[in-house]
């Protein structure tokens, strides 16, 4: 098996020695660790096949594997399994300005894209906070949101063709540029499916004109539902932020002793407000964005016109993850999302959570598109706190659940998240996604064991733990 | 406003255990998409199922931006009920011979002239209720904004003309209707027109469709008022005096689209592509195009134009024939053995829509 993988990669493209293996053992949820049997790491599509090609014939299972930044252990390795970085397919092939889209390898960075077009006033919207290391393969099979996808929309909105191999050799071409396909939305099934249906071997993304003008509002309010409440009315008031967030009392806290941004201390939550677009339409929108925010009783609103107050303002929101991570030796990042009507009632019943399991909860997430991310901080080395922590994670997960809403709202299910799964789906609803799976990948050998628990294992739970404040990729931003 | 599903799932039910097939429709608006002029001799075509009766929006809050229906609710009762809090589905679907109904909509996946910049039905589609062939009862997706729980076979719904399964209700994501629209004429031939809506996609114009024919280009613009004002000072042209133009496009009431001579053909093309363009409506900033071959089979002509199409990257089609996801012209092998592989998924006895499903010929 290894030297007949050898005969197909490059000369550095196998990797069977276990030290050399060690840092691909994990993906941004680091609580699971496992070293791969081989780690191959093909240049071409081509590669790609015969190692599909060989896996296949030898009953290998393969785990796809892009920038491994992903934070729900869908880029885990299976020790008997060849894990497939894609890693060095990061040629943007084309940028077609007629068109206004680019061809790209499933290597290339998120951020690489719109760095290659900047120059033509274009970029490429999804925006993952991780979008420095994060790769666009990565993004397809997470598909990736970021802060301004409540108005720009999450990958499956920007991505308008996809090549894709599968494990019995094919290649398939998913749309082109083209706004639609012949045939089912394969193009769509392929978002979101975590490697389990095949590997993306090229990427076509939409490029959308850099909006000209952005204003930031930050508003600060002397009670969480009063602000929670202000979300839905912004957006029921006919405006579609590119950004809108909100910090509570506990996250503005750690995050003003962590970077100063400037927050108003006394609020018990505050509201990030991004708008963008022409000139006369931000100016527009600004005034009833203000209009409704006063309405609801912000205390303080402050408009940041200037990149460098902008980015101040926004300091805060997006060091606020490690920020915590400075006030307790360990958190628990949760994403779920609900529908916004219920955001007061679930953060009060959050609270309500914290005080019976005795864990502090800091919220600071999407609250326009309802994407819920509660840290819940524990302390590893306080024996039965990591479980806690774990079972009050679960209550919240089964919390939105129960008001109309999801287990994962941006960050996947991986193998993190295959308990919830249960709770989300009923069986024969995982029946139909399993008989999915096996239309493309009948064996069984693409990425198995992760996104959707079998009927009879819906056992493991993990999280994205983070110790000590050490986040899996301390460099990254992650918010 | 009756809650049906119950009804439908013993429908499909009964049908699986006799061993017979359905034909799902809803209003029957888009009929003659599916079922072709001439039915193909010995096809296969199921007892009728209507879905029509299955009505009521189930859940519909503004704020949310997001309305959940049973499928039979006609378009134009989910449109005025949006309408009632400013807003409207962003995918403006067609309502052909002014019908149509939220389940035809999702399962045909028509998409109107905002469509580039509004979004697709697809694009719209958070959540769907179906009945699929084993005669079970499921929900994928949901009505949140974000959702990554397991693989998405809700927007996989979208275009599959129901042989996936039988859609009983949808959620939807909606958008605020803007402030003001307005749209600038222009008069340009079709090469000027394309280069025209090329630049403008390169720029942030609050465009939001585009249409040329008959050496005229439309151009809507929507917003703030200012904003309005401002690109309409940008771009130029004059203002349209016809109210009514994007309406009849997107229901197929221009001449083009409603005159039935010849055979009528859509084309989806990267939006740059430089023909087909003679003789065509040009919608979507290039990215749609409609045309007629004379004939009523036009054979010779339409094997050019189709041609022309695929030389350029896009596919093309009849619209008036077998719409459905069986015959559909520029379906690599490769990918129509996944296809059924899919229905079989769903669907292994093919219950649903047999005349229109990937089945092996």
């Amino acid at each position: 098996m290894e030297s007949l993988l050898r005969k197909v990669l490059p000369p550095a493209g196998l990797i069977a020695e276990p030290r050399a293996k060690k840092p691909f053992e994990t993906d941004g949820l680091t609580a699971l660790r496992e070293v791969p049997w081989l780690v191959a790491l093909p240049e071409t599509e081509d590669q790609v096949l015969a190692v599909l090609r060989i896996c296949r014939e030898h009953g290998v299972p393969v785990v796809p594997r892009g920038a491994g930044t992903g934070l729900s252990g869908g880029a885990r390795p299976i020790a008997d399994g060849v894990l497939l970085g894609l890693s060095k397919l990061q040629r943007i092939l084309e940028i077609d300005l007629e068109n206004c889209v680019a061809r790209v390898q499933p290597g290339v960075r998120n951020l690489a894209i719109s760095e290659a077009v900047a120059g033509h006033g274009l970029y490429y919207a999804p925006d993952p906070s991780s979008q420095i290391a994060c790769s666009i393969g990565g993004n397809v099979a997470e598909n990736s949101g970021g802060v301004h996808c409540l108005k720009y929309g999450l990958t499956v909105h920007n991505v308008v063709g996809v090549r894709l191999a599968t494990i019995e050799g094919e290649v398939l071409t998913l749309g082109g540029k083209t706004l639609d396909s012949p045939g089912y939305d394969l193009l769509a099934l392929v978002m979101g499916s975590e490697g389990m249906l095949g590997v993306v071997t090229e990427v076509t993304v939409k490029l959308l004109p850099v909006p000209p003008q952005k204003r930031v509002v930050l508003a600060a309010f002397a009670e969480v539902a009063a602000a929670a409440d202000a979300v839905g009315a912004i957006i029921a008031d006919g405006l579609v932020p590119a950004g809108l967030e909100m910090m509570d009392r506990l996250a503005i806290q750690a995050a003003e002793d962590f970077v100063h941004a400037g927050y108003p201390r006394e609020a018990e939550a505050i509201l990030l407000c991004e708008l963008d677009g022409v000139e006369a339409e931000v100016d527009a929108d600004l005034a009833r964005v203000r209009a409704v925010l006063d309405d609801h009783g912000a205390f303080d609103v402050r408009v940041a016109t200037g990149t460098e107050e902008q980015e101040r303002l926004w300091l805060g929101r997006k060091a606020a993850f490690p920020a915590v991570g400075r006030i307790a030796p360990d958190y628990y990042c949760m994403d779920g999302t609900i529908p916004r009507a219920h955001l007061a009632d679930v953060l009060r019943r959050i609270g309500g959570l914290s005080r019976e399991h005795g864990l502090a909860v800091a919220n600071v997430f999407h609250a326009g598109d309802g994407n819920l991310h509660p840290l819940i901080l524990y302390d590893a080395n306080v024996p039965g706190e990591l479980e806690r922590a774990e079972a009050m994670g679960a209550r919240i997960l089964e919390l939105c659940v129960a008001v109309g809403g999801t287990v994962t709202g941006e960050h996947g299910v991986g193998v993190e998240k295959l308990d919830p799964m249960c709770a989300q789906f009923t069986p024969p609803e995982l029946e139909q996604m399993h008989r999915v799976k096996a239309a493309f990948d009948p064996l069984g050998l693409m990425n198995p064991g992760k996104a959707v628990p079998t009927l009879a294992r819906c056992a493991e739970v993990g999280g994205m733990h983070v110790h000590r404040g050490r986040l899996p990729f301390p460099n990254l931003p992650r918010f | 406003m009756a809650d049906l599903a119950q009804e439908l799932v013993e429908a499909v039910r009964r049908t699986i255990e006799a061993g017979e097939t359905l034909r799902i429709v809803g209003s029957g608006s888009k009929g003659a998409l599916t079922r072709g002029r001439e039915a193909e001799p010995g096809a296969p075509e199921g007892r009728l199922l209507t879905v029509a009766d299955h009505q009521g929006i189930v859940d519909y809050r503004p704020e949310e931006l997001v309305i959940t229906a049973r499928a039979g609710t006609p378009l134009r009762v989910v449109e005025r009920e949006l309408a009632r809090a400013g807003q409207r589905l962003g995918f403006e679907p067609p309502r052909l011979h002014g019908g149509g109904t939220l389940g035809g909509a999702v399962a045909c996946g028509l998409s109107g002239p905002g469509r580039p910049w509004g979004g697709s039905v697809r694009d719209a589609l958070l959540g769907v209720e179906l009945i699929n062939g084993y005669g079970e009862r499921l929900t994928f997706g949901g009505q949140v904004m974000k959702n990554v729980a397991g693989y998405d076979l809700s927007r996989l719904q979208a275009g599959a003309f129901g042989t996936l399964g039988l859609l009983l209700s949808v959620s939807l994501r909606v958008a605020p209707a803007p402030e003001l629209e307005e749209t600038r004429v222009f008069e340009l031939d079709a090469a000027s027109a394309l280069a025209r809506c090329r630049d403008w996609a390169r720029r942030p114009y609050p465009i939001t469709a585009t249409g040329f024919v008959d050496g005229r280009l439309r151009v809507r613009l929507s917003g703030a008022p200012a904003a309005v004002a401002w690109a309409a000072g940008e771009l130029g042209g004059e203002v349209e005096p016809d109210l009514h133009f994007w309406e009849d496009l997107r229901d197929h009431r221009l001449e083009l689209l409603a005159d039935g001579a010849g055979t009528l053909w859509r084309g989806s093309l990267p939006p740059a592509a430089e023909a087909p363009l003679h003789g065509c409506l040009v919608t979507w900033a290039g990215a749609e195009r409609w045309w007629r071959s004379s004939g009523a089979d036009g054979a010779d002509e339409d094997a050019g134009v189709a041609e022309q199409v695929r030389a350029a990257g896009g596919h093309a089609r009849r619209f008036d024939g077998s719409f459905g996801v069986r015959r559909w012209p520029g379906i690599g092998i490769a990918e129509l053995r996944y296809l059924r592989r899919l229905k079989e998924a769903f669907d292994p006895r093919g219950v649903f829509n047999p005349e229109l499903a990937a089945h092996e010929d």
